[in-house]
């Protein structure tokens, strides 16, 4: 059997699935019961000085039939007494002495209330805290959350405030909506911070009823942006966990967060860069039973690669995003379509001919029914040699294995971007594809 | 009276044995069956319609919300779009067609999600606005689906149209001859009102005979024959007279204009027919509470003409199906008390390659029963069309040329049933649309020769 507990900044974690802060992990309640459910780890709801929600809040997105596959809150941070939450912690510390709980933290921008507040923290007993400098809608309006983390220098000294008071490893967690996060990320290892997690919900508006013209969510005829978050926003969080594990400036553990709902989810998250992950939406979707598959799920995983300990998977793909300027402009796939398994829907035609470069055939389709006999197959067909190799039709086609993307043999040797670009400063008078053609194999 | 008729039901139960045998979806369940589709490319459905509706473009509009869009797109198509989604064979039209099929999948139920959208729609929706009128005068024989499609297409170029029809409602078998279960009578005349509301004209209970022929002929640029077929075909076997004898038309019929209860059924009934209208009349009679049924043909179940799916309603409704049998003679005294049947083996086949069924010495039997309904093919109407002077008939059918559905008399156009000598409501519908086009380009090629002669 694997083991999939993690080592996070020295805490040990029983898997690497914690409830990211927000509405499921907002009382000793509801941690308790994620942990009889099998969590490893759970991230209060941000703690501070307590707000006054409004009704709604949320929005979402759907798609045909699936449900909320992106959601939308100007939710702010937690509306329970600072001594309520810290209570709590200490019960749920108590009786779950092996899981991890982190408290999320948020107050004004001043040294004192965060020495105060850490201090509280450090009494509650939670094994790590996480401050939150990520919320994009409300508190930062009043100069907290990602008003923050959008500023390095801002992050780097509250950063430091509280490391000078905290007696447990400090996670900074960092907002998408900034340029390059990976920058933000190394302004908070300047200030001392011992991880980063990420991301927060991503500035949306989440859409207008169309019959009122009111923008989603209504608080009384009005709207407001929020945050943004669900499985709809994993590529940009897998994006900015990557781009952060790639930045030697920044070298500390990532808790990975964004539209992770399942264990499939998660481990991309570990093999770019993260040791845990945080789970949200998919919680508030399905509860909190999601986790018994995320456990057996990894649990098999591991096995199947032979892997004995959930720590291997944690950054082995992060080598494996290049710049796009290293990558090969010499290898190429090309698009094969298995007539045995085609169904004829003629997606893939379509989709190449107007979306693409025109190099899928379809005969038009003869008219009849099966009155009059059983048509014969309609099967699409790749001209090769014109083929890009860009993935499209594959995507597209409905029918698992059917169009495959091929590796075919060039017979031309390795050259990216870079080498091309000094290749044509050495042959001004050679066309690119001349000096791709050039190139012997090795 | 018949020797003994089938037991009366309550209003409740003949409402509930006649209820659509396809309910309509709704809005949720017609969201997530239209979320399948894959909208193909040039796809099959499209292509096994007769009438080309746009499937995968309507299902995407229900998908967004935009059902009368939906509605539009099919109606454009196909004006009767509401009965053929209710009465189609979709299993060897669109459906059948549809890729999913070959994975091994459900195919999405179109007829369905058709209905969801036109219903949207049904009685409020004017299709288009027609032009200012042509000028030119269409009279149109026979109000069924044929005539229906014709007409609306012909109001799209601004023709005036008449159709003259023999029955007090519009709609033809759609309103007088398909399953009350899968379509009542008040919806094929609620379905005309799209017609309607395009300003096709209609007169109900004219039946045109050969007399009225000189006059539509001066009055109206070209006529168009949408007369559908007759009764059904005599048994020739002693006894149809006897009372509790009927033809499957009538019966249907009765289903369709009376209220259930008043329908005249007796509780054992022998249908003679192996197509889809012997189905339609085995699966009324149980419907209206008759106790033993048997459909009787000559020959096996694999030759019977019925659908597949309409013989597996049948065996639903527990059916006696009397297989390789041929009925040799009514019985009763004044009514009907049983029937002697004779069975049959597959003898060589014939010219068209069926082998014919030949009757088996010494084989009679007899079933007691109260009722004996004729199901074989329908007669064609060919008195009337040999009325017409020059039109070509071939085993009763109108012979037309296919691209315009123009007759061997020039001035004439035909369609539906009394063409293809009996198909789908999809079939009619498609042939009026032909025979539309086919009037405005003859007519049109004929005005602008005049014109080149002025
Ligand atoms: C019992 C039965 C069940 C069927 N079930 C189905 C089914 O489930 N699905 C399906 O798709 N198809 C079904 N069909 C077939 C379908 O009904 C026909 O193919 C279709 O109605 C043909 O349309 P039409 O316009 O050619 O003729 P019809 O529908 O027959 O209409 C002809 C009209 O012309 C009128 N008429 C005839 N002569 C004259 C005249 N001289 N003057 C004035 N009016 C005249 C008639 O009264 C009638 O109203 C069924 C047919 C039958 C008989
Ligand atoms: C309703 C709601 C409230 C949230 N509140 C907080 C919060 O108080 N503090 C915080 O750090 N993040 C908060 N988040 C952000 C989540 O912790 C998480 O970063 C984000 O939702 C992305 O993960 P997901 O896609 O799994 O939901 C909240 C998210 C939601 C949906
Ligand atoms: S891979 Fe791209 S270019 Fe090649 S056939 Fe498919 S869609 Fe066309």
């Amino acid at each position: 059997m694997p083991d999939i507990s993690i080592d996070f900044c020295g805490v040990r974690s029983p898997n690497p699935f914690w409830l990211g802060s927000g509405p499921p992990a907002n009382t000793a309640y509801q941690a308790m019961r994620a942990f009889d459910a099998g969590w490893g780890g759970v991230v209060w709801k941000t703690i501070g000085d307590p707000i006054i929600n409004v009704s709604s809040r949320y929005g979402s997105i759907d798609y045909k039939s699936e449900r909320m596959i992106g959601l939308n809150n100007i939710e702010l941070i937690s509306d329970r007494p600072i001594e309520t939450n810290f209570l709590e912690i200490a019960e749920v510390k108590k009786k779950y002495p092996k899981q991890v709980v982190v408290a999320s933290l948020m107050v004004e921008s001043k040294q004192a209330a965060w020495h105060e507040i850490v201090r509280r923290a450090n009494d509650s007993g939670a094994d790590l805290l996480e401050l939150n400098f990520g919320c994009p809608h409300g508190m930062s309006e009043r100069g907290m959350g990602a008003a923050v983390g959008q500023v390095p220098e801002y992050a780097t000294m509250i950063t430091t405030w509280v490391k000078e008071m905290a007696q447990v490893p400090v996670i900074v967690k960092l907002t998408p909506n900034v340029t390059d996060i990976s920058f933000m990320a190394a302004a908070a290892k300047q200030g001392g911070a011992d991880a980063v997690s990420l991301i927060n919900t991503i500035n949306s508006l989440v859409g207008v009823d169309l019959d009122t013209m009111v923008p989603r969510p209504n608080v009384g005829g009005y709207s407001s942006h929020g945050g943004y978050c669900g499985p709809a926003v994993k590529p940009i969080a897998l994006n900015m966990v990557a781009s952060v594990a790639h930045n030697p400036k920044v070298g500390i553990p990532i808790s990975g967060i964004g539209g992770i709902s399942n264990w499939k989810d998660a481990v991309e998250f570990m093999l770019l860069g993260s040791t845990s992950v945080q789970i949200c939406t998919a919680a508030m979707h399905y509860g909190f039973r999601i986790v018994e598959d995320m456990i057996s799920g990894l649990d098999g995983y591991l096995a199947s690669k032979g892997m004995n300990s959930a720590m291997e998977l944690v950054g082995k793909s992060v080598g494996k995003v290049e710049d796009w300027g290293n990558l090969n402009l010499n290898y190429k796939v090309v698009a094969k379509i298995d007539a045995e398994k085609c169904i004829g829907c003629n997606l893939c035609y379509i989709a190449c001919e107007d979306g693409a470069h025109q190099c899928i055939t379809a005969a038009p389709r003869p008219v009849g029914d099966l009155r009059h006999g059983t048509p014969a197959k309609h099967v699409p067909h790749v001209i090769e040699e014109e083929c890009v190799g860009c993935n499209l039709c594959a995507l597209v086609c409905p029918v698992p294995q059917c169009i495959t993307m091929e590796e075919i043999d060039s017979g031309r040797g390795s050259m990216n971007w870079r080498q091309l670009q000094e290749a044509r400063g050495k042959s001004p008078q050679c066309s690119m594809e001349e000096l791709l053609a050039k190139v012997a194999k090795a | 009276m018949l020797k003994q008729n089938a037991p009366r039901l309550t209003p409740e139960q003949y409402e509930q044995n006649f209820a659509d045998i396809n309910p309509p979806l709704t809005r949720s369940q017609a969201l997530e069956e239209g979320s399948r589709c894959l909208f193909c490319y040039d796809a099959p459905c499209i292509k096994a319609c007769p009438t080309g509706i746009d499937v995968p473009q309507f299902i995407r509009q229900i998908g967004t919300g935009n059902v009368t869009g939906a509605a539009k797109t099919i109606l454009n198509a196909n004006i009767l779009g509401h009965s053929c989604a209710r009465v189609c064979p979709t299993s060897v039209l669109c459906e059948g067609a549809c890729v999913l099929n070959l994975e091994h999948k459900r195919p999405i139920d179109i007829g369905k999600l058709q209905r969801y959208a036109v219903d949207h729609v049904m009685d409020t929706l004017q299709l288009f606005t027609p032009p200012a009128s042509n000028g030119r005068k269409v009279a149109l024989i026979g109000g069924g689906p044929a005539s229906l499609s014709c007409a609306t297409e012909l109001r799209r170029h601004g023709y005036n149209t008449t159709i003259f029809d023999a029955n007090p409602d519009p709609g033809g078998l759609d309103t007088y001859g398909i399953a009350a279960y899968k379509l009542r009578a008040e919806d094929a005349v609620r379905e005309f009102g799209l017609v309607r509301r395009l300003g096709v004209e209609i007169r109900s209970n004219v039946e045109v005979d050969a007399s009225k022929l000189p006059e539509l002929e001066r009055e109206y640029d070209a006529v168009f024959i949408g007369i559908g077929l007759g009764g059904t075909d005599d048994l020739q076997i002693p006894g149809e007279e006897l009372e509790g004898s009927c033809d499957a038309l009538t019966f249907i019929r009765n289903t369709k204009e009376q209220s259930f209860d008043k329908v005249t059924v007796g509780n054992r009934v022998a249908v003679i027919g192996g197509g889809n209208t012997a189905i339609d009349v085995v699966t009324a009679a149980r419907r209206l509470g008759a106790e033993e049924i048997y459909m009787i043909y000559r020959r096996g179940e694999a030759e019977a003409s019925a659908f597949e799916y309409e013989i597996e309603l049948a065996k639903k409704d527990s059916i006696t199906f009397v297989w390789q049998s041929v009925p040799t003679r009514i019985l009763g005294r004044g009514k009907v008390e049983a029937l002697e049947c004779v069975k049959t083996m597959l003898g060589p086949p014939d010219a068209s390659g069926r082998r014919g069924p030949k009757s088996i010495a010494g084989s009679e039997f007899r079933l007691d029963v109260d009722m004996v309904i004729k199901a074989l093919g329908q007669k064609r109407k060919t008195e009337f069309l040999e009325s017409i002077s020059g039109l070509k008939l071939e085993r009763g059918c109108v012979q037309v040329i296919s691209a315009t559905m123009q007759t061997a008399n020039p001035k004439y156009f035909a369609g539906g049933d009394c063409v293809n000598g009996g198909g789908e409501v999809v079939d009619a519908v498609a042939h009026g649309k032909t025979a539309a086009s086919g009037i405005h380009q003859v007519l049109e090629a004929a005005a602008s020769a005049r014109r080149t002669h002025a």
